[in-house]
């Protein structure tokens, strides 16, 4: 049991104001940093996983034949010889236009969204670029058939892993998932710290009522029932507290998240499993704040006759 | 359940007990007596002779250094800490300064024993009205200890200790705080109980209350020592 049961009369042995005021307090911010610590490591590793996955089976063919014309006949090729192999999910030609207009925005160009009346990038000797997307896990088959496809459909060309390019940001956000995990532990550590010297204190001020129980027979689990039915209704309204107001602000987050459609940032989100977890860690922070304190009142109390 | 002493084997028996508070000197040497079911001891002394010291190896708060003690037929030195509860539910302690829980009523601080052993709500009320009646506090029960006088906390903490019929009753200082008329029904009341078969400890200073216990018997405490002026202390005891 969570809350231990204990009969009305015996709850009177204990006056009515809380064992420590702060305790509460102390409880609810370590809640809400753990919380939003746990938010922030789920939505990275998922952020990390999202593109692990999205890059991990694409790879882009950079054709760069001199030939314009000839340039262009052998994408067409590559695209249609790569979207009929079976280790392919999907091929496509990456338009003129739309590198033109990836470029333009690094060129500052002024002419439309397509950068198409550009003389500059008019004038620019552009790839033709053939995105491949790979089906299944397994990457090194697939890539030796490929190599192989483009030396007979575009010889000289280049086969560039996304994978190449965009791990090292996966790397960099799956490290930051692993520093929210350790701040959750650390905090978790900070909560149960925080509990065992509540418990202390508690019997510490309590310590005449413990002795006389004591001379008249009580039990060490009679009376440390007492004491950790209270330090867990009291870390319980903490938990709440905290587990409320990050609950407030991981909302209003989603809500501004809720707006960015693109890039890196989209990838970011809690995830059903994600938000089970955030819900059962207030639950499981009660639990263990009611079997420290009662790990902790039980160890003392063996220390008196 | 622990069975009670068997017939005409002693309630208590100390022998060769010593008692040392850390590194210092002995506050009790060489404690050897045995107390008979249903009999009633006083015990006397000087302050600072070991009173209650020797209260708190009976009533289970302090193990000796050295010696022996048996309580209810049981070794109590090398007890198992976890059997302790069972055997203090069969003592009633009136302490000298009496240790009542102050944020408890004088009802809650007298029905405490009862509760602590799992009796009912219903089973225990009537015996806490009685007993509330008995030492005069029947109209006081929900008044809390720091608003009653010594002389009532005392009388409460006394109902506390006899509440729930214990064999072993151990006071320490009982009748320090009240007026003569209230010391002599709290002394009857101990008489009673031990009427009935308990077996009572007394510590007092004051000489006056021995003579008003009939067969009551007297250990005196010297330097941590203990004398026999009543033959209280022999083994098999004197009868005569």
């Amino acid at each position: 049991m969570i809350i231990p049961r204990v009969p009305v009369q015996h709850r009177r042995l204990l006056p009515d104001r809380r064992l420590s005021g702060p305790t509460p307090w102390v409880i609810a911010i370590l809640m809400l940093l753990t919380l939003l610590a746990a938010a922030a490591g789920v939505g990275l590793a998922r952020s990390a996983n999202a593109i692990g996955a999205a890059i991990a089976g694409r790879v882009t063919v950079q054709i760069v034949t001199a030939n314009p014309v000839t340039r262009a006949e052998q994408a067409a090729a590559l695209r249609r010889a790569a979207a009929g192999q079976p280790f392919v999910r999907s091929a496509r030609a990456v338009e003129p236009a739309e590198l033109r207009a990836t470029l333009g925005q690094w060129f500052g160009s002024t002419e439309g969204t397509d950068g198409g009346g550009d003389p500059v990038l008019n004038a620019l000797p552009l790839p033709a670029l053939v995105d491949i997307d790979f089906v299944g896990e397994d990457r090194a088959a697939p890539m030796r058939q490929l190599r192989a496809l483009v030396a007979r459909e575009a010889p000289g060309a280049r086969i560039i892993p996304h994978a190449e390019w965009l791990e090292p940001v996966a790397r960099l956000i799956r490290s930051l998932a692993w520093v929210a995990g350790a701040l959750v532990l650390l905090m978790t550590a900070a909560s149960a710290a925080v509990v065992i010297m509540t418990a202390r204190a508690a019997l510490g001020t309590h310590y005449a009522t413990i002795e006389m129980l004591h001379m008249i027979g009580a039990t060490d689990r009679q009376i440390a029932r007492l004491f950790q039915r209270r330090i867990a209704i009291d870390t319980a309204y903490g938990i709440a507290l905290g587990s409320a107001v990050a609950a407030a602000i991981l909302l209003l987050i989603g809500w501004e998240w809720s707006g960015v459609t693109a890039g890196l940032a989209a990838t970011a989100s809690l995830g059903p499993w994600g938000w089970a977890l955030l819900l059962a860690l207030p639950l499981l922070a009660i639990a263990l704040a009611a079997l420290t304190a009662r790990q902790t009142l039980l160890a003392a109390l063996q220390k008196i006759l | 359940m622990t069975p009670p002493p068997r017939p005409g084997g002693a309630m208590v028996e100390f022998n060769g007990v010593g008692l040392r508070y850390g590194p210092d000197a002995e506050v009790l040497s060489d404690i050897s007596f045995n107390l008979q079911p249903g009999s009633f001891y006083f015990l006397t002394g000087a302050s600072g002779a070991g009173k209650t010291s020797l209260l708190k190896m009976l009533y289970l708060a302090q193990r000796p250094s050295r010696g022996l003690i048996r309580l209810f037929g049981e070794d109590l030195v090398t007890m198992p800490r976890h059997r302790l509860p069972g055997f203090r539910r069969r003592i009633g302690v009136v302490f000298q300064d009496f240790r009542l829980i102050p944020h408890l009523s004088a009802r809650d601080n007298i029905a405490l024993p009862l509760r602590i052993a799992g009796v009912g709500e219903e089973d225990l009320a009537g015996p806490v009205g009685e007993m509330l009646s008995w030492i005069g506090l029947g109209e006081r029960a929900e008044a809390f200890p720091p608003t009653l006088s010594g002389g009532e906390q005392q009388r409460v903490a006394i109902a506390r200790a006899v509440i729930a019929r214990p064999q072993l009753l151990v006071a320490d200082e009982p009748t320090g705080n009240v007026d003569p008329e209230m010391a002599g029904r709290l002394l009857g009341l101990f008489e009673a109980l031990n009427r009935l078969g308990t077996t009572v400890v007394v510590a007092t200073h004051d000489i006056h209350l021995i003579s008003r216990i009939e067969n009551a018997q007297m250990m005196r405490l010297e330097k941590g020592r203990l004398s026999d002026p009543t033959g209280a202390l022999r083994y098999p005891p004197n009868r005569s």
